[in-house]
């Protein structure tokens, strides 16, 4: 028995990862759930905008690059950042302007709304292919590791190792600060109390003289920043390859309903419970139970429940089982 | 005979379809209580709804004090002084009560903090629960909610569209007491209202419509005392 083995092991190769990953899909779930709640639809064109942004960024990075301007050991990424943000809310408003705004003029329905966010997921997505191509980009640059597995192994003196990337932690501690941040500004500032005002209740907002087209446009920008936050942290983390933005659209729509449409503090928590679900029934536990198990008992197969290909498998029967069971989510949100 | 302070004055419209309301007028004195009561679907809420620009009028003027408002969104009649508590979804059910007042005074840019005392005052029980999503008070207490956050922006007029509805009877007599003390504060009440007996007892003037238009208008203790009004709509 081994314990701490164990859990440095199963740290390593699991916690670590998924919870990075998991902070990755709450910034994006996030912005589905505020667009679901302001907009009142399902916003198909999530991860599709957030490949956009991403891209931009990289663009921006290159850019950086070239001029020989860092921030090392942080990642060049980071500083183009902003650049990404200004160029996916001009995206994203231009796209409202002249798709989204007519279907609110003629109070269309929350299907017909969705069915224009899958054409602008299809648009975005070619924009972004004719600047990026199909295959894989890598733009994490700086120092890659916090600590690596030797260093550990130095320090601790066990037998496993444990490593944390930059990109995992930069993910974890950025991802805490902006929920931290959006949070603040949805209770505390007036602007988003105007918000949460209008997503409450629309008429009685228009009533008390809040202007809808203000509160349209503050729900995009926020809604930018997430993303692209969201898709330049999931890029340093596991390379930028538009296919991959474009399948974390099931996992991001999974997180957001299963804490409950509408509730951001949902759409964290589900996040989380997504991510690790995924990680956890791909993982091969054997390891990890080797250590723990009594002398003898060691298992012999690799204690794995589903390949990792099968990760998308694990989000859609959470998704199908809560819609069966608990259609409002965890934090009694909206139904789709 | 001077202008009344509000005046919904031969209001002619509905909806986009036929008329609901016909040559209807509905006016309210500076202070003063005025009820509009009738059967239903005498187009009582929709007189109220006309006044307030929620729908369009054919022919006919509202005017307050004095300027026509006729061609005003709902939203413009805001920042003119009239306060409007609808009938149902009055309330951010998932802000707290401190929340809705503040949104009650979106488009104030002036210090909000002595209004929101007064309504504390007015509603001890609010100040008590301020924390408190609003969407979890007891019907009595959110129509005080919704009372309140209309009069966040000062209104001079002040407009319900039955504001007892579905509460209990002792809960309806406190707030009524409420509805009297906000009118001494000089602001103007126009009410729509089922439990018609009670609210005429309060009421300085009353509206009894009939069909979209108006069948009696007097004072309300004339209104109560007149034998074919009670006979037809007070129930004997």
């Amino acid at each position: 028995m081994e314990p701490l083995n164990a859990l440095v092991s199963v740290s390593n190769f699991m916690l670590i990862p998924a919870f990075a990953y998991g902070s990755q899909l709450a910034l994006g779930a996030l912005g589905i759930t505020l667009i679901f709640s302001i907009l009142r639809f399902a916003h198909f064109a999530h991860g599709d905008t957030m490949a956009l942004g991403t891209a931009a960024v990289i663009g921006g990075t290159w850019f950086l690059q070239a001029r020989g301007i860092g921030i090392d050991p942080l990642p060049t990424a980071l500083l183009a950042v902003p650049f990404g943000i200004l160029v996916l809310t001009g995206y994203l408003l231009v796209a409202d302007r002249f798709v989204y705004r007519y279907y609110r003029k003629v109070k269309a329905k929350p299907m017909i709304f969705v069915m224009a966010s899958l054409g602008v997921m299809f648009i975005t997505n070619g924009i972004t292919r004719l600047f990026m191509g199909v295959g894989e980009t890598r733009f994490e640059d700086g120092e890659r590791f916090l600590f690596t597995v030797r260093q550990f192994r130095d320090w601790s003196g066990l037998d496993e190792g444990m490593a944390l990337r930059s990109a995992q932690a930069i993910t974890i501690i950025t991802a805490l600060v902006v929920m931290v941040a959006l949070f603040w500004f949805l209770n505390r500032t007036r602007a988003g109390k105007s918000m949460r005002a209008y997503s409450d209740n629309e008429d009685l907002a228009l009533l008390s003289g809040i202007n809808p087209e203000r509160v349209v446009v503050i729900t995009w920008v926020i809604t930018a920043i997430l993303l692209v936050l969201a898709g330049t942290l999931y890029g340093l983390d596991k390379g930028f390859r538009p296919f991959n933005y474009f399948q974390l659209l099931l996992p991001m729509f999974a997180a957001a309903i299963l804490g409950g449409l509408g509730s951001p503090i949902g759409a964290i928590v589900g996040a989380y419970v997504v991510a690790f679900a995924e990680m956890g029934i791909t993982f091969a536990w054997r390891r990890v139970v080797t250590y723990l198990a009594p002398e003898g008992m060691e298992p012999s197969s690799m204690m794995q429940l589903l390949p990792v290909d099968y990760k998308f498998a694990v989000t859609f029967a959470i998704l199908v089982i809560v819609l069966l069971f608990r259609p409002t989510g965890i934090f009694k949100g909206k139904v789709l | 005979m001077p202008e009344p302070f509000l005046i919904g004055d031969a209001m002619t419209g509905g909806y986009g379809g036929a008329d609901i309301l016909h040559s209807c007028t509905i006016a309210v004195e500076k202070g003063e209580i005025a009820v509009i009561v009738g059967p239903n679907g005498a187009g009582k809420s929709t007189a109220m709804k006309a006044v307030f620009g929620m729908l369009k009028i054919r022919e006919g003027q509202v005017r307050l004090n004095g300027e026509d408002i006729t061609a005003l969104t709902p939203q413009a009649r805001v920042a003119k002084g009239m306060g409007f508590v609808p009938q149902t979804n009055n309330i951010f059910p998932s802000m707290t009560v401190e929340e809705n007042l503040e949104m009650g005074a979106f488009i104030r840019t002036d210090e909000i903090r002595v209004t929101m005392e007064q309504i504390y005052d007015l509603f001890p029980i609010l100040r008590d629960k301020r924390r408190q999503a609003a969407g979890e008070l007891s019907g009595g207490q959110r129509q005080q909610v919704a009372v309140g956050r209309a009069l966040m922006t000062k209104p001079s007029v002040l407009m319900l569209d039955e504001p007892t509805a579905g509460v209990s009877p002792i809960v309806m007599d406190e707030l009524f007491d409420r509805i009297i003390e906000i009118a001494r504060t000089g602001i103007s009440i126009l009410m729509v209202e089922q439990n018609a007996r009670q609210a005429l007892e309060i009421a300085d003037k009353g509206y009894v419509l009939v069909q979209g238009a108006n069948r009696y208008t007097d004072t309300g203790q004339a209104l109560l005392a007149d034998p074919d009004v009670r006979k037809s709509f007070l129930g004997g």
